[in-house]
């Protein structure tokens, strides 16, 4: 790692680290604890499809199976001191990772905008799983988990706050090792070029689904802790499409297969949209706002907030550089 | 030439709808050569090339390469076992460097998954046969800023990287300067001279009759002639097929 990118990551988790004690009114924390969310999401979103090129609109489908998974394990379990639900997030990221393998196979026989698509469509098969496996999931009724006593009304927040912001680091020690191992390299190589690849004996199916079991890993953590957070789910708010929505526009925002593009992303709109939501009322007003922020942000800087900044960084340096050259005396 | 050849092609047979462009096509690339595959435009070459490298499914015949017989044709396996091939548009990872283009055709065992993207003796390799390509002082550059033949001779360098037993070149001389092509000679004949066996689509006879031995000659899928370049360059079939008749 290079000094600066240390001191980059350094910065950010002192930061989000310090926020809810700086800012520690329970609306802020909320506000902080959908931006963490959105942003490990986003960032998981672009550890498969940001470097491998395949873009999955079906990543919520497993945010609603960790969610259920969550809600049910601890409808029959007892929630303890509280972090109980915490301590097996590693497992229900691993199964639920485990589960979708076999699905992910088939569909990554599938390329471009059939693999959209048929992700796509995971995303409603749960949906209409949720609604209809009544025995488990009780419908559209619902599942309620029980509510922490031992977390204290004023710093409610707090530990779901941190609990996003530990995935969200795993998330981005992931998507950071990754990119400097074989792994990213060979998926790299497949976003490039498929087929070239295959030729030069680049076992494309098994790197694929390495970082397919990544970001589904790391997405249902983050569904398990919303589902904890919200105590209360139900079929359109856990395989929400909006949700997915917002996942990927804040990875296109941030700047698509970058490390801190996704994260960055979700710093801009969720703000802005809870924003919005507070200042333009409950109508559907604040969604107009939301989307004019988009237009803006794309009008100004078309391939993502990142690229275009490190352009902008790139192109002054260049002119400092030849400024310099005729500068100099002959 | 009488050992068993590396490569055996036998009544390779591949219609595209009504149109057969390889209609039981056999041919050998005997170990240790240079062989040429010549034909006149949609002789069935590039088909054939994408029907033993696993890219296209033939309809029927078979391939034997290295004493086995290859059942279901795959890039990825056949890469493993040593043929590997390049395409007539050079095809290359634009946004990747050219090292780390040489270093993604390195092949690995699965424990490698998770190493580090490119390793020290990787890198050093990379270099060496990028220097012998001549464009070792672009090694850090973007694959996409390359010319034309550039990128040529980056894909042909790269799939050496795997340690192939048999290249297979399509077209690896179209398109570029004369210098280039003088230089794409030069690495097949060393190459050559260490073992590294070739099979190679081309345009330009002279290249093909100074380099190329057993020359094989297609048209309309199915093998006109095999032989030493002098006798197919007499052959009167060979003559008629590409001057019409």
């Amino acid at each position: 790692m290079t000094s600066a990118g240390l001191a980059r990551a350094a910065a950010f988790l002192a930061v989000g680290i310090a926020f809810p004690f700086v800012f520690p009114a329970a609306w802020l924390v909320n506000i902080g604890v959908l931006t963490l969310m959105y942003a490990a999401l986003a960032t998981s979103w672009n550890l498969f499809s940001g470097y491998t090129g395949y873009v999955t609109l079906g990543q919520v489908a497993f945010f609603g199976l960790g969610a259920y998974t969550e809600a049910i394990v601890f409808e029959h379990v007892a929630i303890g001191s509280g972090y109980n639900p915490f301590y097996v997030l590693p497992l229900i990221g691993t199964g639920v990772a485990l589960a979708s393998l076999p699905v992910a196979w088939i569909a990554l026989r599938t390329r471009a905008m059939t693999f959209a698509i048929v992700t796509l469509t995971l995303l409603f098969i749960v949906q209409q799983l949720a609604f209809n496996l009544h025995s488990v999931t009780h419908g559209s009724s619902g599942l309620m988990l029980p509510t922490p006593t031992t977390f204290g009304v004023d710093t409610y927040d707090q530990p779901f706050y941190f609990a996003m912001l530990g995935i969200l680091c795993v998330a981005l020690l992931l998507c950071f090792g990754i990119l400097r191992s074989k792994l990213g390299l060979m998926l790299l190589a497949v976003r490039e070029d498929e087929e070239k690849a295959r030729g030069l004996g680049i076992r494309v199916t098994g790197a694929k689904l390495t970082a397919w079991w990544l970001h589904v890993f790391v997405t249902a953590m983050v569904g398990a802790v919303w589902a904890y957070y919200l105590t209360f789910i139900y079929p359109e708010s856990s395989v929400d499409p909006l949700v997915m929505i917002g996942a990927v526009l804040m990875t296109f925002l941030g700047g698509r297969g970058t490390l801190w593009g996704p994260v960055i992303g979700a710093l801009v709109l969720v703000p802005a949209q809870q924003y919005m939501l507070i200042h333009l009322g409950g109508g559907e007003g604040y969604l107009i706002g939301y989307a004019a922020v988009f237009v803006v942000v794309l009008l100004l800087m078309p391939r993502g907030i990142l690229p275009s900044l490190r352009d902008v960084v790139l192109r002054t340096r260049e002119r400092r550089r030849t400024r310099r050259m005729e500068a100099r005396p002959a | 030439m009488t050992a068993t050849p590396l490569l055996e092609v036998e009544g390779l047979t591949k219609r595209f709808g009504g149109v057969t462009a390889v209609a039981g096509c056999s041919f050998g690339v005997p170990e240790g050569s240079v062989t040429a595959l010549v034909g006149p435009n949609g002789s069935g070459k590039t088909t054939a090339f994408n029907l033993i490298t696993g890219y296209a499914r033939a309809d029927s015949g078979t391939v034997r390469f290295a004493g086995a017989t290859v059942r279901r044709p795959d890039p990825v396996r056949l890469s493993r076992s040593g043929l590997t091939r390049t395409f007539q548009q050079a095809r290359i990872f634009p946004d990747l460097t050219l090292v780390e283009n040489m270093v993604a055709a390195v092949q690995l065992p699965w424990t490698a998954t998770f190493t580090r993207r490119v390793r020290r003796a990787e890198r050093e390799r990379a270099l060496q046969l990028l220097d012998e390509f001549g464009i070792a002082r672009l090694a850090e550059e973007r694959a996409g800023n390359l010319s034309y033949g550039q990128k040529k001779l980056l894909e042909f360098a790269a799939v050496l990287m795997g340690e192939p037993k048999l290249v297979l070149l399509d077209e690896p001389t179209a398109g570029v300067n004369p210098v280039l092509v003088e230089q794409i000679e030069e690495r097949i004949r060393g190459l050559n001279a260490r073992g590294l066996a070739f099979l190679v689509v081309e345009h330009n006879m002279n290249l093909v009759m100074r380099l190329c031995d057993p020359v094989v000659v297609l048209a309309q899928g199915t093998k006109l002639a095999e032989g030493h370049p002098d006798e197919v360059r007499n052959d009167a079939r060979v003559l008629d097929a590409y001057l019409g008749g």
